[in-house]
């Protein structure tokens, strides 16, 4: 049996990928999630973090903004603010960027209202640099 | 004889460099202008399908809790208001300030009242001495994406929830076409749930499993649908200030042909004259040597 998902990645800007994938994971907001072929309909919402489907064997990983998936037994819609391809981020900046982030917050208390944003970031800088090292 | 033959040259070639400029303005606005109807042909999937999401979220789950849908007497109004950040585009921003002001007006009529958000320099730069203004983000239409929206989303939605304000509204140039934009006003917050005419149609769209429940998805979808709100606010203005000035540019280019035309005509008019006067001397002239001889 050779059936196929199709998964489809919307951003603001384009329809980033749409293809027919074997498996794809996504990170969801009550924890990872994987869907194959058949999934029941399945709406949920989707926080910064790591994507990655299959095909041909292949796992390719991507880094996902916020945003919801809606799953079809046929089909996943992938609705996300930003995308970036696990291949296009250098392990460099992105070590910088953590770096950077975990100074801005340390300079924070926990009662400043800049506090919420900075450890946001500093999360987002840490996947990104986890991605990063996976492709 | 009027103005001299130097005087009319200045002045057409004064005329024909403005005519230059405002060419190659109408060039670059019509260039700028298909990168913008791009941007908005592309992000047209993610609006309608998160509209649609939206739409059948908000026609099941009735939410009392969440704070963007929280229904307040609107004494404290809100509006966003998106103009472009550069003139020369014709009535493009003086439609959608004036809008602005007449809402005011009535609101204000009504004893409540209003501040603004501006994106755009020409919109802060009309209500500054008028309205109270909370935030404004200038200079960023000429390169912008969704990140802008949410830092305009970020100026707003915090404020709502503290109970700063009561509603807010959103006013933009909707691009119909080149040359014909219509400033819209529509209300942002409280989110609207949909009216359940609308909901019906959404109804039958599938028996989904969700992820969180239904109504923390609807409030993680609800800031997205702001920010698609606002975005898609960005893009048609975006688009329509490079219509509007192409149009204007345009208009401005034929009056100055026009005018070229017309000082051409003086000019050969001019230079005729003072070459017949110049042969009257010269056959004046013989005609006196003839006469004497």
């Amino acid at each position: 049996m050779h059936d196929e998902l199709l998964l489809e990645i919307v951003t603001p800007d384009r329809l980033a990928f749409s293809d027919v994938v074997e498996e794809v994971t996504l990170p969801g907001v009550e924890g990872e999630f994987g869907v194959l072929i058949g999934h029941v309909p399945f709406l949920s919402s989707i926080k910064v973090g790591e994507l990655n489907y299959t095909k041909d064997n292949k796992k390719t990983y991507y880094l996902v903004g916020e945003g919801y998936a809606e799953v079809t037994g046929l089909k996943a819609t992938v609705l996300v603010e930003s995308i970036e391809e696990a291949s296009s981020i250098a392990g460099e900046e992105a070590k910088e960027e953590l770096e950077a982030a975990q100074a801005r917050l340390a300079l924070l208390s926990k009662d400043d209202p800049d506090f919420e944003k900075a450890k946001k970031a500093l999360d987002i800088a840490e996947t990104r640099l986890k991605i990063a090292e996976k492709s | 004889m009027g103005a001299s033959l130097k005087d009319i040259k200045r002045q057409s070639v004064a005329v024909d460099k403005t005519r230059q400029i405002t060419r190659a303005m109408n060039m670059v606005a019509a260039s700028k202008l298909k990168a913008a109807q791009a941007k908005m042909e592309n992000f047209r999937p993610y609006a309608n399908k998160l509209m649609e999401v939206f739409g059948s979220l908000a026609a099941r789950v009735v939410s009392t809790t969440n704070p963007l849908l929280a229904v307040r007497d609107p004494q404290r109004i809100r509006v966003i208001v998106m103009t472009s950040d550069r003139g020369l585009c014709g009535g493009f921003n003086t439609n959608v300030v004036k809008e602005v002001e007449k809402f005011s007006r009535i609101k204000k009529a009504e004893g409540k009242d209003v501040s603004i958000i501006a994106v755009g320099k020409k919109g802060r730069d009309f209500f500054k001495k008028k309205l109270p203004i909370t935030g404004t983000h200038v200079d960023q239409l000429n390169r912008f994406d969704i990140s802008l929206a949410s830092r305009v989303a970020d100026d707003v939605v915090p404020s709502f929830i503290n109970e700063e304000y009561d509603e807010l509204y959103l006013c933009y140039n909707e691009f119909r076409s080149v040359a014909s934009q219509k400033p819209v006003l529509m209300r942002l917050l409280p989110a609207a749930s949909l009216d359940s005419a609308e909901g019906e149609e959404f109804e039958a769209v599938a028996d989904y499993v969700y992820e969180p429940s239904e109504e923390e998805l609807l409030a993680h979808i609800v800031p997205m649908y702001l920010r698609v709100l606002i975005y898609r606010g960005l893009l048609e203005t975006s688009a329509g200030e490079h219509g509007a000035r192409m149009v204007a540019m345009d208009n401005a280019t034929s009056s100055c042909e026009d005018m070229l035309q017309s000082l051409t005509q003086k000019f050969n008019r001019a230079r005729q004259a003072a070459i017949t006067a110049e042969l009257m001397d010269i056959v004046g002239g013989t005609e006196a040597l003839a006469a004497k001889g």
